[in-house]
């Protein structure tokens, strides 16, 4: 292959690095309103009266907006495809608050301080009301988060807003206790994961604008551009016809920008004012009202014969939604169906879940979905057998993992037609030396070197709901324009379709141009979520290249009077075999667009009925001080299968970046909520992100399988690679220490604290 | 208050008010590489010099610029895109919206520190935080570039 | 954010101290704390011309100007010799070089923070400040000194022979501390300082003998856990922090026992 699996520069990639202005905020147009919104200070209120006159005096103050000024309509944040599985229960603005930083009222000034200034004196009147904050007691509480009559589900989830539950349901394959009482080894424990944020270094921005047509336009840093037309068609109570999207280069989403955040506040101002307006989020705003990973607590009960075969796994799942359903009945669901299928060969499975409301922040997408959370508790678990059959948790896997041709009954019985998890376990186990290492070594400091692992899975794309289209034009000069409606927000997906479409065409990436997102121009997209662009959108694109070889064949065969099938298309000329006359692409281009000519552009869209799991195995080596507490991480090596490696650069960065994330979350993303209510990590000053000085060295390889239904053989890598890190330090800590730490983060207090109450 | 400074190599004056962050002035003199990730000076996205040296534009005053030198991204771009080369071909600027100010720390170290050793480098830009890459990639890039920088100077 | 109608940047130290006798002025430190406010100050007072930017090192003491920044004070050869590279573990886990190059000295020690590591180092180190009205203070005394409106100048510490240890610990790399700990001994006997309790740094007033046993070190250590206040906080417990003091105070002494054993 020529330009598939080749380690290419990302096409945008020397306009970022020279700082070029390309984000939302650079291009915005200097004379935009700037939005702010007043936020709730409670977690629980009703407003009863807001006294906005004074504030509409402050000068340069354009409008201000309440809940009476907006839209009666319910609708769902969540960029998801219709009919979404979120509820509908947000309101742009809503007299009713549901938690800290809901907003009150929308300001626009002309500038800062006047919107700063008029903020400060609008006088509210709350009805303050007792907050729920405790997710484990919400189910059937008797303060209800959506009491409203106007709630409501599209999709039978298991939804009921008067027992606060968001979703709920199960799944059964075999008779888990039957089994379980069989076992002659059960582990039960329950795992605790934190509503981890984020954290993309380009906050939630939005500017939008009437163009010349007066339609809405919104030009936002959003990874799900078609999703943003259609909710917000939905909130503002305007066509669809009306509202223009385009997606700018994007400062990172990891699946934060898979709602609709920020979107809703200029829009609302420019429908009302007639002028450009832009919504940037402050860092605060960004930690206090983005969009989350759901906290939730993960109860496994695992079964095994004395020889460690695992007969049944039973996992129940509460999620906390917060105060809104923003992707809490979808994300629920990984935590079982993408952790349970890494052993396909058990007897049995149960698979239950609550997701309730409470009045805390809503949740959202966050990389790995679920599956992260769902992983972290099973893959913990595991290890925790292992360590009561006083195995090495690698042999446990090594005979029980999912192999190729294995059928996955909790994966919609989906078979596993390309899975290399034998092949990366062996990788990973040399590349850290596992054998030598395993389970610890006492250090002549008094420190501990410990190793500890995990495996993980997820998906690529959503079967049957995510698609991708894709159009690609031939032009006069012979060089080609890529159209999509995916996302690049870093990730490189710009590029990599490239790659995708140079290599079907037999040509130079760099004579692919890509676009970025414009809902006018660009083909549909589901967008950039659930691992499915390479997947999903990748094979769109081999789609539409044969198709636009064929016409390309078609115009060239005329040009050499020459029946078609006589022609072959070489990338730079389509040739007649029999008379080795040539006809340059370059003048099949010019022709294309002269009169007689055909216009040569194809179409094409891709959805899978199967999402085949990527499979990669994470191990660690940390230093532990016994007596701090304090967990060094060393060595991280992660060996991925993700199918054929469309671009090796970009897979290995996503693959040291999702880890880098994970070990934050496992480590130091501690978020807390005072007695009230309020978001105490609020700054990157309380809500610790891993630095560069926070690691020691990640190692990554790829053992690629080939995945028969993705373009050229490729899986999803952008998701699954957050999801080793906690079950895997947890593991090494195990080992180190004797204490299984099954709440994250995991902490050095956490750690030097146990092991004071172990040696007692 | 008037202010008079040395922007990029070209000498400004301006009007500003006392307590314009020097951030938001640099964005509205065009310098749009000058980025704002956080508000608490803990991300480093907003890295300038001042006389150059490194520091933190949403924690200096515009005011406090006067009479001094100021440098973005936008006035070395050449040295920009020479390190920023190193970067693309590991793919670890990836999003792109650290990289004006990791580029210009890295740049600021390189006049600082000689031969630095990985500890060294991982303390200096301990400031700069990324959370796409998990900083492997700018390693790799950074070594790759010093070493090039190295020899480029040794066979002169 | 917080407002600011004037800003000057003052010509002597006599019209910075009238200035910032009214309470809606401010002198501008390294700007981080003042932005993370919302005070509206009239005039915002500059020192930066007022020679206070060096640190000057003489027979009896290093006398460090308050506009001199974290990263001179973590560079400065003459400290970092003298107090064995202490000075600059102190300060390298603070954010990050950008920040050190602007954050002040006098900013930090003005504020008197709890979670100060600065703090921590110059207790130890038996520090003085000196204030423009008040003249020289010892550091111990200005710690418990409620905030004035007099201006600090420099800050003092004495040239004596020690062996010095700065140690913390800390949930991520730049994070605050979750305590930080200061061992000296000096040949006039201990210093032990413990910081980020969360509450301010304090002197651990226990006499050690010159030569400890690992008797006299458990007194110590129990003292330590009886007598200092420790509280809880985002970062972490008292009963953790009472654990780590322990812990970081007997390593500190234990690392500069086995240094006199080597000479």
């Amino acid at each position: 292959m020529k330009a598939v699996n080749k380690p290419i520069r990302k096409k945008d990639a020397m306009a970022l690095v020279t700082g070029k202005p390309v984000y939302t905020d650079d291009i915005a147009p200097k004379d935009c309103l700037i939005v702010k919104v007043l936020r709730s200070p409670y977690a629980n209120a009703m407003i009863e009266e807001i006294n906005t006159t004074i504030a509409q005096k402050v000068p340069g103050i354009e409008c201000i907006l309440t809940w009476q000024d907006t839209p009666n309509t319910r609708f769902t944040m969540a960029g998801q495809s219709y009919p979404e599985p979120s509820p509908y229960d947000h309101k742009i603005l809503d007299k009713h608050l549901r938690c800290v930083g809901d907003p009150v009222a929308i300001v626009a000034g002309v500038d800062e301080k006047s919107v700063d200034r008029a903020l400060s004196i609008i006088k509210v009147n709350y009805q303050v009301l007792e907050p729920l904050l405790d997710f484990t007691k919400a189910k059937d509480h008797a303060i209800l988060v959506h009491p409203e009559s106007d709630w409501k589900a599209l999709c039978p989830v298991g939804a009921d807003n008067q027992r606060n539950l968001c979703a709920s349901g199960e799944f059964v394959s075999g008779d888990v206790e039957a089994q379980l009482k069989m076992c002659a080894h059960v582990i039960e424990q329950t795992y605790h994961t934190k509503q981890n944020s984020q954290a993309m270094m380009e906050s939630f921005c939005t500017y939008t604008h009437l163009d010349v047509y007066g339609r809405l336009n919104i030009v936002s840093s959003t990874q799900v551009p078609f999703h943003v037309r259609r909710i917000l068609a939905n909130a503002l109570d305007i066509p669809k016809a009306q509202i223009r999207v385009i997606k700018p280069r994007i400062g990172g989403g990891f699946g934060a920008k898979q709602s609709v955040v920020s979107e809703v506040f200029p829009a609302l101002v420019t429908m009302k004012t007639k002028k450009p307006a832009k919504m940037i989020f402050t860092r605060t705003e960004s930690f206090t009202n983005g969009s989350p990973r759901h906290e939730m607590q993960i109860k496994v009960r695992i079964g095994a014969d004395k020889n460690g075969i695992i007969k049944a796994i039973h996992m129940y799942t509460l999620s906390n939604a917060g105060a809104y359903g923003e992707h809490g009945p979808t994300t629920v669901g990984l935590t079982g169906h993408k952790a349970m299928s890494l052993y396909a060969g058990a007897e049995a499975y149960r698979f239950e879940y609550d997701v309730v409301y409470t009045n805390t922040m809503g949740g959202g997408a966050y990389r790995g979905y679920g599956a992260t959370q769902g992983i972290f508790a099973l893959e913990s678990a595991v290890n925790e057998l292992a360590a009561k059959l006083k195995m090495d948790p690698v042999k446990l896997r090594e005979l029980n993992m999912t192999a190729q041709g294995q059928i996955m009954k909790t994966y919609y019985g989906e078979v596993s037609n390309s899975n290399a998890l034998d092949r990366c376990l062996k990788k990973a186990k040399q590349m850290i030396d596992w054998d030598n290492k395993y389970p610890c070594k006492e250090l002549e400091n008094g420190k501990i070197r410990a190793v500890g692992m995990a495996l993980a899975m997820q998906g690529s794309g959503i079967s049957n709901v995510d698609v991708g289209s894709v159009e690609i034009k031939l032009n006069d000069d012979g060089f080609y324009t890529l159209m999509i409606g995916a996302s690049d927000m870093g990730t490189g997906c710009d590029t990599i379709l490239a790659q995708m479409a140079a290599e079907c065409l037999d040509c130079d990436v760099d004579n692919i141009v890509v676009h970025g997102v414009d809902t006018d121009q660009s083909p549909y997209d589901t967008g950039s979520y659930a691992s499915s662009t390479t997947y999903i959108t990748g094979m769109a694109v081999v789609k539409t290249c044969e198709k636009i070889r064929e016409q390309i064949v078609r115009q060239g065969a005329d040009m050499l009077n020459c029946a078609e099938d006589q022609v072959e298309f070489d990338g730079k000329q389509v040739i007649c075999l029999q008379t080795q006359q040539t006809i340059s692409l370059q003048q099949i281009g010019y022709q294309s667009v002269m009169g007689g000519g055909r216009c040569i552009t194809a179409s094409e869209s891709h959805f899978s009925p199967v999402s085949p799991p990527p499979f990669m195995v994470g191990m660690v080596e940390i230093e532990l001080d016994k007596q701090t507490g304090q967990v060094d991480v060393i060595d991280y090596v992660a060996v991925v299968d993700c199918g054929t490696v469309v671009n090796p650069n970009l897979a290995r960065i996503q693959t040291e970046g999702g880890i880098l994330q994970g070990i934050g979350m496992a480590l130091m993303e501690d978020v807390q909520y005072d007695k009230k209510g309020r978001l105490l990590n609020r700054s990157f000053m309380q809500y610790k992100i891993p630095t560069r000085l926070d690691v020691g060295n990640i190692r990554v390889d790829f053992e690629s399988s080939y995945e028969p239904t993705g373009p050229f053989g490729a899986k999803s890598i952008g998701e699954i690679v957050i999801n080793t890190p906690a079950p895997a330090i947890a593991n090494a800590i195990y080992h180190a220490s004797g204490l299984y730490l099954r709440t994250l983060p995991m902490t050095a207090e956490k750690i030097a604290m146990g092991m004071l109450k172990h040696e007692d | 208050m008037q202010i008079k400074l040395k922007l990029n190599g070209k000498l400004v004056q301006d009007e500003v008010a006392p307590d314009k962050i020097l951030l938001d002035y640099l964005r509205e003199k065009g310098c749009y590489s000058v980025k704002r990730g956080c508000d608490t000076a803990n991300c480093g996205l907003c890295t300038v010099y001042l006389n150059q040296k490194p520091v933190l534009s949403c924690s200096v005053l515009a005011v406090q610029a006067d009479g001094k030198e100021v440098t973005t991204l936008e006035g070395i771009q050449q040295e920009a895109e020479e390190f920023g080369a190193f970067l693309a071909d590991q793919g670890a600027e990836q999003c792109g919206y650290c990289s004006p100010g990791l580029i210009m720390n890295v740049l600021a170290m390189k006049r600082e520190l000689m031969n630095p050793t990985e500890q060294q480098i991982k303390a200096y830009l301990a400031g700069n935080l990324c959370r796409c890459t998990g900083y492997m990639g700018q390693m790799r890039a950074i070594q790759n570039y010093l070493r090039k920088e190295q020899t480029d100077e040794s066979s002169q | 954010m917080f407002t600011a109608k004037h800003y000057l940047l003052a010509e002597s130290i006599q019209q910075a101290y009238e200035l910032n006798q009214s309470k809606r002025n401010a002198i501008l430190g390294g700007l981080f704390w003042l932005r993370m406010g919302n005070k509206k100050i009239h005039t915002l007072i500059d020192l930066s011309n007022l020679g206070f930017n060096q640190i000057e090192e003489t027979q009896q003491e290093f006398i460090i100007g308050s506009m001199c920044t974290l990263r001179d004070f973590e560079l400065h050869e003459g400290l970092n010799t003298f107090f064995q590279q202490a000075p600059f573990k102190s300060v390298e886990h603070i954010v990050g070089t950008q920040f050190r190059n602007t954050a002040t000295m006098g900013g930090s020690v003005y504020s008197r923070f709890g979670f100060s590591d600065i703090l921590t180092l110059l207790l130890c180190l038996n520090a003085s400040v000196q204030l423009y009205q008040k003249g020289m203070l010892s550091l111990e005394e200005y710690i418990q000194q409620p905030y004035d409106r007099d201006i600090l100048m420099k800050i003092q510490i004495p040239k004596q022979t020690c062996q010095v240890r700065y140690l913390t610990q800390r949930l991520s790399a730049t994070d605050f501390p979750v305590l930080t700990c200061t061992v000296a001994r000096f040949e006039t006997g201990w210093r032990i300082v413990l910081g980020a309790r969360p509450q301010k740094a304090t002197l651990v007033r226990y006499d050690l003998p010159q030569f400890p046993t690992q008797q006299d070190i458990n007194g110590l250590l129990e003292f330590v856990q009886k007598q200092v206040v420790f509280g809880d906080n985002m970062r972490g417990s008292a009963a953790y922090r009472t654990h780590l003091a322990i812990v970081l105070i007997e390593r500190a002494i234990g690392s500069i026992l086995e240094d006199s054993h080597a000479d």
